[in-house]
């Protein structure tokens, strides 16, 4: 399914991947005003850790290196501080195009494998959804044991006393496991996702149909 | 005929210094007619007092007056007395602000304040009056040479004023290079669509302006003359020559565009795809309101501009130098697309985009609103492949090399001024490998010194860009628009109104005498004697504003108000036969031997100080004023510019006891701050001489120094001082004295 909306995209962009960032990425439309002055890359203080900082990424989408761009790890690396859009002098919101490029990876399949950040954000969504509540002890221990069993053993002994203690002070209860609590109008909760998920579907089916 | 002294003891001078001492001092060793104390000098009263002893009549009237009070630049108003020769002694900040207090110090200060005073009597002594020469003429009449967008805006701004232009345009047609242009990058705010370029509008008004007369098909055979009497032959290709008369000029021959054929590896010449900014304003007039299309009448679907293409590099012969107006124009252009057809894909290859103004950066995100592309990256070659072009390029950002298709290439190529010939630079040129614009001569100044002005850099004709920015070294003349520097429509219209200005000073200044900057209003001027004259033309060549020439038999001949009144000339003369009436050898020469050298048993030696009155001497006047202690054995004496300065005052100074001979001017070299443009540099090159005098004389070298001073060394400048105190405590006393 991903991969034909993905063909989709591409066919109708035709190399114009800079247009395509504008019509389709969250706040993308900013992207052709950069200036290329570095503020950004300088400022981010996970910058050396990323393959791509923001300024060369914007240079990217012009280039149309679309896969590349898509498939990269950088935008996932970013923490939302913020730096960047105080410091741009172009007042580009760096940090949303940055979260809109992440979605528009994913939702082209694009994203990358074992990325940690992308799994945890799909966790958290997956525990959120089931109940409109999210589930701390589930999404807890799914997080120690993403990587297998074995280490999420060590992890999990590791954090033993962290996890006592929020049992003593009642922030965390073992009769989650059974289920847990959730919003009270369950399937007005579904209902509402669902349609949310329609809307998006036809913008984005929109765009892809209009060749 | 007599010489007045009125000293002030207000502002703490009449604490620190014994007055009744001095004022015998001035009387007796000075031997002026009297000496009056006033406790408010500078107040009505005191004024009034000074005005009333000028006002007698008979033996008892005032001729000359000697004020002894604050700096020379305090109260210029107040002790400005018109006809009447003053001298002023610095006793504010000369002496008791440099001074520390206390019993200790009494005796060195008071020695420093009669010194001044007595300085200041025999200067007063060798001054007259200066008079305007009689040579002067007044003619409202403004040559504009140069009949494009700045030389129509200076015509236009002059009639505006009530003067009256003579545009002098070598083409047929008036417009220049705005002319060949479809649009111009947008003047007002929201900077976002390029407008209409006005030319014709301007070339509109210009026709219908009385004040305006337009030479077309013409060149300026002759100039001669000096400013308010300008007297210049018209040639014309189509008829008869013209003579006229004019009492400013305001050079406005704009640029030449970089010859793009020197620019193979983009594939100019070999491609009519490739083209510069100024031929594709030529397919876009062509357009009209259609689409731009190529020379073969393809429709132009991928455009790429290439920015710097052979500016801002270092290679054999391409310019060193940013154009300033290509990154905007190359935006324009792209408009131009876009505004058709926004599918059209636009490429801006920058290493740098520079948009100059406010204007300029609304107008670069303008662009980007529209969609061109901006990519920073340096293009290596153009390659041409059946029909359309390969761009290879090396991309800043990501660090790699990349290529793209285009249908068109657009080269930002660079601007080369009309400045003329330059006689100043002409071999540097040769040498460096520099592009040379053949340009002949356009003013073809009938000067000793050469046809053109002088030129500063790349063969701009600028002279002084901080304090004088429309400025040339020859009075009179102004240069305007992007033959002054590199710059777009908006600032070359600036630039005309203020050079036109400019003109209008020099005509009004020039026909009572009087000179331009940096002395405006000085009504002196070089005169010699011609008796001492060796015709050595060394005056001639040194005037760094082409203000001597020679007569038929091989005397100078001056030009007073070609003049700038530096005093470098008199600087220069061998002979010494070069004087002003209110500044010369004499003033200076008196002014430094009346200074009281003590014996060598006193161990007070004396140091003289020669300050450039334009920057070192209000340097030092400001160092006072924050209350910077200085040594009480200097003595400092304004020079007008240290090109002034004249080696024999250094041989009397060294002659008749003085320990150390401190010179302080301008900035000097490629990057100077010299009002005068070389006076600085001519002091030091004879300075560099002076040597071989010191040995003769078995004195050491370090006994004069020459310092580079700006306005803004407060601190710094004391220091120099004592830097030469220390080197006489060091080398001892002058054996000179007696």
């Amino acid at each position: 399914m991903t991969t034909a909306v993905n063909q989709a995209m591409v066919e109708k962009y035709k190399g114009n991947f800079l247009k395509e960032v504008t019509d389709n990425v969250e706040e993308g439309n900013w992207v052709k005003m950069c200036m290329q002055c570095g503020v950004c890359s300088g400022s981010c203080p996970l910058g050396p850790h990323w393959d791509h900082p923001p300024q060369e990424l914007f240079m990217m989408i012009r280039a149309n290196k679309r896969d590349e761009v898509l498939s990269s790890t950088s935008m996932w690396m970013c923490t939302s501080c913020y730096n960047c859009v105080a410091r741009c002098p172009r007042g580009l919101p760096i940090t949303h195009i940055m979260h809109g490029l992440a979605h528009y990876g994913k939702r082209m399949g694009m994203k990358p494998k074992n990325q940690p950040t992308e799994k945890f954000g799909q966790m958290f969504w997956d525990n959120l959804i089931k109940k409109g509540r999210v589930n701390e002890l589930k999404l807890g221990l799914g997080l120690y044991f993403k990587d297998g069993f074995a280490e999420g053993l060590k992890v999990s002994m590791g954090k033993q006393k962290l996890g006592m203690n929020m049992m003593k002070a009642k922030r965390m209860s073992p009769m989650e496991m059974l289920g847990g609590h959730g919003v009270s109008d369950l399937s007005g909760f579904h209902a509402m996702l669902k349609k949310a998920e329609e809307l998006e579907a036809a913008r984005v089916g929109a765009n892809t149909d209009a060749k | 005929m007599k010489i007045g002294g009125y000293l002030c003891t207000g502002c703490g001078i009449g604490d620190r210094l014994d007055t009744k001492s001095l004022e015998s001092v001035a009387v007796r060793e000075g031997r002026i007619g009297f000496c009056k104390t006033h406790d408010f000098l500078c107040s009505q009263a005191g004024v009034d007092m000074i005005k009333a002893d000028m006002a007698l009549e008979g033996d008892d009237q005032v001729t000359k007056a000697v004020i002894m009070a604050c700096s020379r630049r305090a109260k210029t108003e107040s002790f400005n007395f018109g006809a009447v020769p003053t001298a002023r002694v610095n006793l504010r900040e000369g002496v008791i602000w440099i001074r520390p207090e206390g019993s200790e110090h009494d005796e060195t200060t008071q020695e420093m304040a009669a010194d001044y005073i007595r300085m200041g009597c025999a200067e007063v002594k060798a001054m007259q009056q200066a008079d305007a020469s009689g040579e002067q003429g007044k003619n409202n009449h403004i040559m504009v040479v140069g009949g494009g967008i700045t030389g129509m805006t200076a015509a236009l701004e002059a009639s505006k004023a009530g003067y009256y232009a003579s545009i002098i345009e070598k083409s047929d047609r008036l417009g220049g290079v705005m002319g060949q242009l479809k649009q111009r990058q947008p003047e007002h705010s929201p900077f976002q669509n390029p407008q209409d370029t006005g030319v014709a509008a301007l070339i509109a008004a210009v026709e219908a302006d009385d004040k305006i007369t337009v030479y077309l098909s013409s060149t300026i055979a002759k100039t001669a003359g000096a400013p308010g009497r300008f007297e210049v032959d018209i040639a014309s290709t189509v008829g008869a020559g013209t003579h006229a008369e004019f009492g400013a000029i305001v050079q406005a021959t704009g640029f030449t565009p970089y010859d793009a054929n020197n620019l193979p590896e983009f594939s100019y010449g070999k491609s009519p795809n490739v083209v510069t900014q100024l031929e594709l304003e030529a397919l876009a007039r062509a357009a009209g309101d259609g689409p731009i299309k190529r020379a073969d009448g393809k429709v132009v679907e991928n455009v790429v501009f290439v920015q710097c293409a052979g500016q801002r590099s270092t290679k054999e012969g391409h310019l060193s130098y940013c154009s300033g107006h290509c990154c905007a124009t190359s935006i324009k252009q792209a408009m131009y697309f876009k505004d058709t057809n926004p599918d059209i894909e636009t490429t801006v290859l920058f290493d740098d985009i520079r948009t100059p103004g406010a204007g300029g950066e609304n107008f670069y995100r303008s662009a980007q609103d529209k969609f061109v592309t901006f990519r920073k990256g340096k293009v290596s070659t153009v390659d041409v492949k059946g029909n359309d072009l390969q761009v290879n390029f090396k991309d800043l950002i990501l660090d790699e090399d990349a290529h793209m298709g285009a249908d068109l290439v657009v080269l930002a190529t660079g601007m080369l001024p009309n400045s003329g010939t330059d006689i100043d630079t002409m071999k540097d040129k040769d040498e460096s490998g520099e592009v040379k614009v053949s340009v002949q001569s356009i003013l073809n100044l009938n000067y000793r010194q050469g046809p053109d002005m002088p030129q500063l850099v790349n063969g701009f004709t600028d002279s002084h860009f901080i304090c004088f920015p429309y400025e040339t070294r020859r009075t009179g003349i102004y240069s305007a628009g992007p033959v002054r520097r590199p710059m777009d429509a908006a600032q070359a219209q600036t630039d005309a109104m203020g050079a036109v200005m400019k003109a209008i000073q020099a005509i009004e200044n020039s026909a009572i005498g009087r000179a331009a900057h940096p002395r405006s209003g000085d009504l002196s001027f070089p005169s010699f004697r011609k008796e001492g004259c060796t015709q050595c033309k060394r005056c001639t060549v040194e005037c760094p504003f082409g203000a001597i020439d020679e007569n038929e038999k091989g005397y100078p001949q001056y030009n007073e108000a070609r003049c700038r009144r530096c005093g470098t000339c008199m600087g220069a003369c061998p002979v010494q036969v070069i004087s002003f009436k209110n500044y010369s050898i004499e003033t200076v020469g008196a002014q430094l031997k009346a200074v009281d050298v003590p014996d060598e048993f006193q161990e007070k030696p004396r140091i003289l100080v020669l300050a450039c009155e334009n920057d070192a001497y209000p340097a030092l006047d400001m160092a006072a004023m924050k209350r910077n202690e200085s040594s009480a054995f200097i003595r400092v004496i304004p020079v007008r510019c240290l090109g002034s300065t004249n080696t024999i005052w250094i041989k009397d100074a060294l002659g008749s006891g003085y320990d150390g001979v401190v010179m302080m001017g301008c900035k000097k070299g490629a990057d100077y701050q010299c009002h005068f443009v070389k006076g600085s540099e001519m002091a030091h090159v004879r300075m560099a001489k002076i040597g071989d005098t010191l040995s003769t004389m078995n004195l050491e070298a370090e006994r004069v120094a020459v310092h580079e001073v700006a306005i803004t060394d407060i601190d710094r400048a004391p220091k120099l001082l004592d830097e030469m105190v220390a080197v006489i405590n060091r080398v001892g006393l002058s054996p000179f004295k007696f």
